[in-house]
């Protein structure tokens, strides 16, 4: 990330020795006034109000910490917050199970395959999350895709409650963050050089050992980058277990969305946010440096 | 497709290998290409198949005010957000790589934020702080929550344009007696701009395709398309959201590609 400066320049003898510096830089009032508009609307309309929302859950009615104690007192909130971490993690495992494969395809040489693949990948992506839920509905409804195909084809007699279950949620949530899981691991195997493997093949290694000796170790950071992303935005994830789960199945953002529509109990809501945030940024921290934002959004 | 020394033996491992990828590909295929034939039902609920062929629910979309108006709300709001994101965001990333800022990692470290912590809590938080000032459920308050989650796009990949570009190149100009100014518009700019084109395109979308703080701030009178859409899916399981979906996928997929296009144009 250094940013290339005038000293790559060749300076001429003439030219005294700050002057290069303020040449190729702008100054800081001009660079204060450029970056002035992104940090006072950041500011404002982004941390302001989530720093406002955890304030008022240890402050409303009075300073207090009643809200953290009811969540941690009754069982149904624990409840809550333990199925949001299993289902992020079976579908952070699920997603790398199914993702690691196509990763490698996409990242082989050729032309046709890995664009196709490419193409199957992206176009979901670029899906909204709402349109795939959707799309999951249609399958997972009792009158759905799959259960008017089991029934005609004689598989079950009666239609199976698929919908408004953890499974549901897990499947299409799997399916909505898939993507996130591949893009880093192709990532990472593709800027692992070609000789390499072949090399571990020359001398002897079977396909088996070249894999797991070579080719996955050196994966590894986009193993670990996809592993986090998809882990957290999991944990987070509000809309596909809105849609798809039932009262059964609440998760930790459906949760605070109840909080804060339904109940209109905003302190206990900020409470639960503040757990929630704590998570998030916390997984973040920790693995920060395994975490490469950039390279997800550039996607190249 | 040749592997050098193991192409002898491509054999079982190969197949078990290409016949997983190829079902991991339908199970992200299928759920959407799934809402195509949907959208073209001739009936009011949905079957499988679909029973018959019909525009029917293209023609609802278009000409129900309802769908109307929300997809035309929020095709304003993504093109104010666009325009707002991607001039704050250019002079953002111009200040974060070209000028001389104190705290710029800090600042760059506070940027990725809008793209980890979770929207519930956005949405929530900007709830709160909206409501007394009577910007819920408004154009301006759309457009200010939308352009902060969406500039950090925007800064992301015009600083990376701005890194590759050499600034010999506007030292050069401005020994030449251009002014910063100048320099700027003639050189930077067209440098920069399938960047800047790119980083639009995603500002548009992430704005568009922005589901859970428009569902918490939408108004009775002013609602986005997601959030009509959500309410449709959670309350009636009607064709319509298979056509007005392909209608959106379709101009994704369009505008996608577009941004890819000028991209790659960009690093050629």
């Amino acid at each position: 990330m250094s940013v290339t400066t005038v000293t790559d320049l060749p300076a001429g003898p003439a030219v005294p020795a700050a002057a290069p510096a303020l040449r190729g830089r702008l100054s800081l009032p001009l660079s204060l006034l450029l970056v002035a508009p992104l940090v006072l609307l950041l500011a404002w309309a982004f941390f302001l109000p989530i720093g406002r929302l955890l304030l008022t859950s240890v402050t409303e009615p009075t300073l207090t910490l009643t809200n953290y104690r009811r969540l941690i007192t009754q069982p149904l909130y624990a409840e809550v917050i333990l199925r949001t971490v299993w289902i992020s993690f079976a579908c952070t495992a699920a997603a790398l199970l199914l993702g690691y494969p196509v990763a490698a395809l996409m990242a082989r040489p050729g032309r046709v395959v890995p664009k196709i693949a490419a193409v199957c990948v992206m176009v979901p992506l670029w899906t909204s999350v709402l349109v795939r839920s959707y799309a999951w509905i249609i399958l997972l409804d009792r009158k759905g895709v799959i259960n008017t195909l089991l029934v005609q084809s004689g598989v079950i007699a009666k239609p199976l409650t698929m919908l408004y279950t953890d499974g549901a949620v897990l499947m299409a949530m799997t399916h909505v963050l898939l993507p996130f899981m591949i893009l880093p691991i192709y990532s990472s195997l593709r800027s692992l050089p070609v000789d390499l493997p072949r090399a571990a093949a020359n001398l002897g290694a079977g396909r088996v050992r070249v894999f797991f000796a070579v080719t996955l170790p050196l994966s590894l950071p986009g193993v670990f980058a996809g592993c986090l992303l998809v882990f957290v935005m999991a944990l987070g994830f509000y809309v596909t277990p809105a849609l798809l789960g039932g009262p059964q199945t609440l998760m930790i953002a459906t949760l605070i969305g109840q909080q804060a529509t339904e109940l209109l109990d905003w302190p206990f809501a900020g409470a639960i946010s503040c757990v929630l945030l704590v998570l998030s940024l916390g997984m973040v921290i920790t693995f920060k440096r395994l975490l490469r934002l950039d390279r997800v959004v550039a996607h190249d | 497709m040749t592997d050098g020394a193991t192409g002898a033996r491509a054999s079982g491992g190969e197949w078990l290998f290409h016949a997983i990828c190829v079902l991991v590909l339908l199970f992200l295929m299928v759920p959407t290409l799934l809402i195509v034939p949907m959208s073209f039902s001739a009936t009011a609920y949905l079957t499988f198949p679909p029973a018959g062929f019909s525009f029917e629910w293209y023609h609802t979309f278009l000409t129900d005010p309802e769908w109307i108006d929300a997809t035309l709300f929020s095709l304003r709001v993504a093109a104010l957000t666009t325009l707002a994101s991607t001039v704050v965001g250019t002079m953002g990333a111009l200040a974060l790589v070209r000028g001389r800022l104190p705290g710029r990692q800090t600042i760059e470290a506070l940027l990725l934020a809008p793209l980890i912590v979770p929207p519930i809590i956005v949405a929530i938080g900007v709830y709160l702080q909206f409501a007394p000032l009577g910007l819920t459920g408004t154009l301006p308050g759309f457009v200010l929550i939308h352009t902060a989650l969406a500039v950090p796009y925007v800064v992301l990949v015009v600083s990376a344009a701005l890194q590759r570009l050499p600034p010999s190149l506007e030292m050069a100009g401005l020994n030449l007696g251009g002014s910063r100014l100048a320099c700027f518009r003639r050189i930077t700019l067209p440098l920069i701009a399938p960047s800047i084109l790119a980083g639009a395109v995603f500002a548009f979308l992430a704005s568009f395709d922005e589901t859970v703080v428009s569902f918490f701030i939408s108004g009775v009178e002013h609602k986005t398309v997601t959030r009509k859409l959500f309410e449709d899916i959670e309350f009636n399981l009607s064709p319509v959201i298979a056509a007005a979906s392909t209608v959106f996928v379709v101009s994704t997929i369009l505008m996608m590609w577009l941004a890819d296009a000028s991209k790659k144009a960009a690093t050629q």
